[in-house]
């Protein structure tokens, strides 16, 4: 496990030390191979080496965000998964959501949720909203190197904020680029192949202040025309029953929509597009 | 005048103990016991300053002593737990492997160095039932016990620990444990050996939940530590929070995420 265990049996020193109350700050000394980033990749373009994910939409509500992810992971002209789930809680009141490489996305949440959870119990406190999408920043930053190799992974965050300036704006959306850039977004925000279409679709529907429940249909909604217009975004999967992922963040703590729930709005949304395809 | 050139392993091994011994009398105690919901954990303590703390999903940690020597071993616990989680799986991190680390550590120390820590600490870990809890004492010169049900740490832990050993009930509520806990704390220190009442505003308190999932770790602070100790029930849903998170009781945990259970699943309404 961890590196230079001193032959008395006693921790090291990194392991007792005031330090940081960050969980990667400390990796880097105790374990640096743990940290993603930190691995020398072969020269050349290495993109098409693993599985991609795809589309994840974000909407603000009145109560809080709704984020909500395809199911499906490429790899180049071929489905990797079906069923991938791509849209995480980060901790009680916040999601993340990923696309591009997809097992350097899902190692980077890992490791989000693990680096929110130890500030908690090392301080004793929650970090503000922005304080933990400015970790995330530091996290996509530092994998900017297999970015530039083809191993890019892009996130979104999304969650309750606690503390607001503004308490009709609790639900906030934070979108990154590839080099680390934090940027916060009114409303809604997609990333990934699919978000084009998917941004498009919300344009025309999305009013501030939408319900969670309206939310969470307007989502569905967008990852249809994304996966009706873009290959490497999965659809709703009638026949197997794989839907999208939907989690929300409210000021009663994350939750995942029940396997019931999603059926039904994904169902009631196919119905709808047997009548009118264009939605 | 003659100098001392030579003093004998026991005698330096003595007056090491006697120091650490001494040191840890001079603090307020704390109590570990387990009840029917879970594993309570009671510290006299008026300072901010924390005394037990979440260590991981099932474990907790509770303290006596130095502060400063304690909270650099607690922060330990948590980045070890909290590695070992990411490394394999939450379910994998158990209280004997910090019990384990804590107890090297402070071996190393009493023996190696000329000041050994003056502390000494409990890691708790809960159950499915009361049978299953553990309870390991660590003291400041490594050894480390594994307590039957409940234990007492700190100055005059003798006495507490003989109030507990007549009273302690497995099948106890958390109004009854606490009720417990408060007594025994309070059996020591008065003037003329007189017990004393604590209230509230002189005890941190803390369960680890054995009914939730994910994070079992709970303070209990405020309001419904006043209501609980005047011996009062307090409805589940007010019973308090861990440091940040909602509760939340959900049903399986995902492995591909290293999240706690209580993030994933639908939490209870709050009235």
């Amino acid at each position: 496990m961890a590196t230079g265990f001193d032959p008395s049996g006693r921790l090291p020193d990194f392991f007792t030390n005031t330090g940081t109350s960050s969980f990667t700050q400390f990796l880097s000394q105790a374990a640096p191979e743990m940290l993603p980033g930190r691995r020398p990749l072969p020269p050349g373009l290495s993109g098409d080496v693993a599985p991609h994910g795809t589309t994840i939409v974000a909407i603000a509500t009145a109560d809080g965000v709704v984020m909500a992810g395809d199911r499906r992971a490429t790899m180049g002209n071929l489905i990797a998964s079906r069923d991938i789930r791509k849209v995480h809680p980060a901790d009680s009141y916040s999601l993340i959501g990923i696309a591009g490489t997809a097992g350097i996305g899902i190692e980077l949440i890992r490791l989000f949720q693990v680096e929110l959870e130890h500030y908690e119990k090392i301080e004793g406190a929650m970090l503000s909203l922005d304080g933990k999408a400015n970790r995330l920043a530091a996290m996509v930053r530092g994998n900017l190197g297999a970015a530039m190799q083809g191993l890019a992974v892009v996130p979104l965050f999304a969650g309750f904020d606690l503390s607001p300036s503004d308490r009709a704006r609790a639900g906030r959306i934070f979108s990154f680029d590839v080099a680390g850039g934090l940027y916060e977004e009114t409303g809604y925000e997609a990333i990934g192949s699919g978000s084009l279409f998917a941004k498009s679709a919300l344009k025309k529907r999305y009013r501030a202040g939408v319900s969670t429940a309206d939310a969470i249909t307007l989502a569905v909604e967008a990852l249809y025309d994304a996966a009706d217009d873009d290959t490497a975004t999965g659809g709703p999967d009638v026949t197997r029953k794989i839907y999208p992922v939907v989690m929300t963040a409210t000021a009663n703590g994350t939750q995942r929509l029940s396997d019931e729930e999603i059926t039904t709005v994904a169902e009631r949304v196919v119905q709808g597009r047997m009548e009118n395809p264009g939605g | 005048m003659a100098m001392q050139f030579y003093a004998s392993p026991e005698q330096v091994q003595r007056d090491r103990s006697e120091y650490a011994r001494k040191g840890i009398a001079r603090g307020r105690s704390a109590v570990v016991l387990t009840y029917e919901g879970g594993i309570l954990l009671v510290a006299e303590n008026i300072t901010t300053l924390r005394k037990i703390s979440e260590i991981y999903d099932k474990i907790a940690f509770a303290a006596v002593g130095r502060y400063n020597e304690f909270e650099s071993l607690r922060r330990a616990g948590v980045r070890m737990a909290d590695m070992l989680g990411l490394s394999y799986d939450r379910r994998d991190v158990t209280g004997r492997a910090l019990a384990n680390a804590y107890t090297q550590t402070l071996g190393a120390i009493f023996s190696e160095t000329q000041k050994p820590y003056e502390v000494e600490l409990c890691v708790a870990q809960v159950g499915a039932s009361p049978e299953q809890d553990e309870l390991y004492r660590v003291t400041y010169d490594g050894s480390v016990m594994d307590e039957p049900g409940f234990m007492a740490m700190g100055g005059q832990a003798e006495a507490i620990s003989n109030v507990l050993r007549e009273r302690h009930d497995t099948a106890a509520d958390l109004q009854t444990a606490l009720a417990l806990a408060a007594e025994a704390l309070g059996s020591v220190g008065g003037e003329n050996g007189q017990a004393r009442t604590l209230t509230a505003k002189q005890l941190e308190v803390a369960v680890l939940d054995r009914r939730r999932q994910g994070r079992a770790f709970r303070r209990l602070t405020g309001a419904a530590l006043t209501t609980l100790i005047g011996h009062e029930s307090v409805p589940e849903a007010e019973l308090g929070d861990v440091d940040a998170a909602p509760p939340a009781p959900g049903e399986a945990k995902p492995t591909i995420s290293a999240a706690s259970a209580d993030t994933e699943e639908t939490p209870p309404e709050k009235s």
